[in-house]
């Protein structure tokens, strides 16, 4: 009984934030709501055994990408009301609409469907737990996934994998870094003031760029 | 115990509905940010739903793959927000319709 109210509790927060992220006008409470869902879904993690997971979600997550979101929010100054109202476009809404009631459906039709396929698997699992006659935790109720074994999964199965996240998260700083840095005309359209000494700063930088304005002009298009 | 037990299909429920809410909120706002941030509603229920299988059969490779979900959402949320901070600054009331330069 326990564990139907966390359950009821993790979900009613994860799907009060989630529309929360949808509805509010303010990217910040956005921001704020969007770490709601994100902790009910961290103690759905823990209620499922995936401890280790929770504890990467809440870091993670919490920690490091809604935090990011909120310095961003903060730096560009956006957080201001936006108006709803002219937010989206009318085919845009119908498409929502079609996708909301596409997706309830197929909900319905996987769910049933699951259900059939869990039966299966029960009687699967079972049958082969007894044939291997000493069961011996092949039953998937007897499960313990604590972090050692899912360290052995990520470090055998998929240690090429990890090893490519690793280049993946090097791309992605690098490219960060890129995209961030203030080039030339990327701003041309506003922060007039910034734009002047951030100029001069770029050009003392790079001393082979000379004909500074033509690029700016042409970058800006 | 009145029969009222946790089941793995509720999870899943749970991981569609936040996958719908979502995309949905991916469709009707115009804000990059709060786009982001449904890109992310969506890549958590995913995750729920593996999680949820991965408890339900026994198996870790749920967990593991859920692992690299969460990197290769770090990475998106990074280089995202790096594309969010140079378009806005550029254009500081900047929504997604504005956003339509490279359109032929």
């Amino acid at each position: 009984m326990v564990e139907v109210v966390v359950f009821a509790v993790a979900a009613a927060a994860c799907l009060v934030g989630a529309i929360g992220v949808v509805l509010s006008r303010n990217p910040v409470h956005a921001a704020l709501m969007l770490v709601m869902t994100l902790f009910g879904i961290a103690v759905l993690f823990v209620a499922q055994e995936a401890h280790f997971i929770a504890a990467v979600q809440v870091i993670v997550y919490a920690g490091a990408i809604v935090v990011l979101f909120l310095f961003v929010i903060m730096l560009l100054g956006v957080d201001r009301a936006a108006e709803l109202s002219l937010d989206a476009l009318p085919a845009q809404r119908w498409t929502a609409a079609a996708f909301g009631l596409g997706g309830a459906a197929v909900l319905v039709w996987l769910v049933a469907a699951v259900d059939r396929l869990f039966k299966g698997a029960k009687s699967l699992a079972l049958e082969t737990a007894g044939a291997a006659s000493a069961g011996a935790g092949s039953e998937p109720t007897d499960y313990v996934a604590d972090v050692s074994v899912l360290a052995r999964s990520l470090f055998s199965d998929y240690v090429y994998a990890f090893e490519l996240t690793s280049l993946l998260l090097i791309v992605a700083v690098i490219g960060t870094v890129i995209l961030a840095r203030r080039s030339y005309g990327a701003d041309q359209h506003g922060a007039d003031g910034r734009r002047a000494d951030q100029h001069g700063a770029d050009q003392h930088i790079d001393a082979s760029e000379s004909a500074s304005t033509g690029t700016t002009s042409e970058a800006g298009r | 115990m009145n029969g009222l037990e946790v089941v793995t299909s509720w999870y899943l429920i749970l991981g569609a509905l936040l996958f719908i809410i979502g995309g949905i909120g991916l469709l009707v706002r115009r804000n990059p940010l709060i786009m982001l941030m449904c890109v992310e509603l969506m890549l958590n229920g995913v995750n729920l739903s593996f999680i949820a299988f991965s408890d339900r059969f026994g198996d870790v490779h749920g967990q593991t793959v859920v692992l690299f979900v969460l990197v290769v959402a770090a990475a998106e949320v990074v280089v995202g927000l790096g594309l969010v901070v140079a378009v806005l600054r550029a254009s500081p009331r900047a929504t997604a319709d504005d956003l339509s330069a490279l359109k032929g």
